[in-house]
């Protein structure tokens, strides 16, 4: 009986409170309800992909997590903190961007257009906020940047411009340029979706790696079916703003009886999906 | 008959070079300094200073700067009982006003060109606001701002010869005193006027190519 207490104890620890946790989160756009009570837990190292039609709030949900959006309404609680709201002479009021600045470095971000910053080198590119914002020396900073740069399989290119690589090329910079900050949850925003077919292997060659480490939480908003069954350990299945199935990926993507999700999964499989 | 009048001209001309390139060079400064602060007044997040620099700018792109000249120069020292100074003051004053609200709008607008996913990675990777703007905005707006910056430095060089009218003595002023005495020169003396303002302007139009170049090369995005 101990060590089962003990056991159990552990793994509270480690597995028991959600890095991240959306309470009743709704999202409006002007007019446009994009969310409508969303409620979802991430537990630390879990890799969980959104699926569900365009426009059905996917990229939103991750978002606001970035302090990108803000919430129309609801809360977004990261390490037990709360992200949108601060307190100020015991009132919780909206965030002021210091606020916002502490609880987001835990949080990194792969975007679909990549992103990267024309103006500097590769190498510049995944120094430049280990220098300013994480307050690492130079010498340091560029040693951890190559060991990353070496590790997405563009070592050489360190001294090279952006847009001097390919598209592949360019959203694996934006991975090691996101990884350098070792954040605790990583956001991949459909990183795929603006690749020529040829060059998506790669770049999936290189979340897989990443998912293999275990420790990040990863939440990755993706139109590849099968790489999501693959490497995801549960799939979100969001519908008119909200979560309308969710569970192991052989539930989801293959046992659900949900007609939205079979139509949607039907419509991608037939290759008119996106 | 004409290469003696040339030769006449020319050194006579060439004593305002000097206040000509002051002027330029102190306006030049002032109004891209002026520009800066009013471009960030109009994307101020404060209605009061957006407002504030609005109404500044309107005034001076709506009115001629010949008459902000004497303003500065004659009107506002009797008004408000206040000395503007030199007429080198009064001169670099009006001139940088006047360009520096015509290239705010340069710099806002290079700004806001920049690409909302650039301000969103810099999010991501936790930069404060400050950050944002000096290591990925502004790099990326300045080079987009350079070709314009360089086409303005000429006209500057150009709104120079006005400070002739408040009696600074430059390249013009001389000219026109010289015509004064002897109107039989006055074709020699403007064409050789044109021939020293071109001249000056070389640079100016050589460093705008280069900036175009600059720019070109800077902000090939994704």
């Amino acid at each position: 009986m101990p060590q089962v207490m003990d056991k159990e104890v552990k793994q509270g620890v480690q597995q028991d409170e959600p890095i991240v946790k959306y309470e009743n989160i709704c999202k409006s756009f002007g007019d446009l309800e994009v969310l409508k009570g969303i409620d979802l837990d991430i537990m630390p190292g879990e890799k969980v992909a959104l699926i569900g039609p365009s426009g059905s709030g996917k990229t939103t949900i991750i978002r606001m997590l970035m302090t990108l959006e803000e919430p129309t309404s609801g809360n977004i609680i990261v390490n037990g903190k709360n992200l949108w709201k601060m307190n100020k002479n015991d009132h919780l009021v909206r965030a002021n961007d210091k606020h916002l600045r502490q609880i987001r470095g835990d949080i990194g971000m792969v975007f679909q257009h990549f992103n990267l910053f024309p103006h500097m080198t590769i190498l510049e590119n995944c120094t430049t906020a280990l220098i300013h914002v994480k307050k690492m020396e130079k010498k340091e900073a560029e040693e951890r940047s190559m060991k990353m740069l070496e590790k997405v399989g563009l070592g050489d290119k360190f001294d090279a411009y952006p847009s001097q690589l390919s598209g592949g090329q360019k959203q694996r910079v934006a991975m090691a340029r996101a990884l350098v900050m070792r954040p605790q949850v990583m956001l991949f925003d459909e990183v795929t979706s603006a690749l020529d077919p040829e060059l998506v292997g790669e770049v999936l060659e290189v979340i897989r790696d990443i998912a293999k480490d275990g420790e990040m939480a990863m939440i990755l908003v993706t139109h590849e079916m099968d790489f999501a069954q693959e490497i995801a350990d549960r799939v979100v299945f969001l519908d008119n703003g909200v979560i309308a199935e969710e569970g192991t990926p052989e539930e989801v993507l293959e046992k659900s009886n949900n007609e939205r999700l079979q139509s949607f999964l039907h419509r991608f499989r037939n290759g008119n999906g996106v | 008959m004409i290469d003696i009048s040339i030769l006449d001209v020319f050194p006579v001309l060439l004593k305002g070079v000097s206040v000509t390139i002051q002027v330029l060079v102190l306006s030049a400064i002032f109004s891209y300094l002026i520009a800066f602060i009013a471009g960030f007044g109009r994307l101020s997040k404060n209605v009061l200073v957006r407002k504030f620099t609005g109404f500044y700018i309107e005034i001076f792109r709506g009115t001629s700067l010949i008459v902000q000249l004497f303003w500065f120069y004659y009107a506002i020292p009797m008004l408000f009982n206040v000395q503007v100074g030199s007429e080198l003051m009064a001169g670099v004053l009006a001139i940088s006003l006047n360009y520096g609200a015509y290239m705010s709008e340069i710099v806002r607008g290079s700004i806001i060109a920049v690409d909302k996913g650039q301000r969103e990675a810099a999010t991501a990777l936790n930069m404060t606001r400050f950050q944002q703007m000096r290591l990925v905005i502004l790099p990326q707006a300045v080079r987009m701002m350079l070709p314009e910056f360089g086409n303005y430095l000429i006209q500057i060089l150009k709104a120079t010869s006005l400070v002739s009218l408040i009696g600074m003595t430059d390249i013009l002023y001389h000219g026109n005193m010289l015509r004064s005495t002897n109107i039989a020169m006055a074709p020699t003396i403007y064409l050789l006027i044109l021939v020293f303002y071109f001249i000056l302007a070389l640079p100016l139009i050589f460093l705008t190519r280069k900036a175009e170049d600059i720019s070109k090369k800077g902000v090939a995005s994704s």
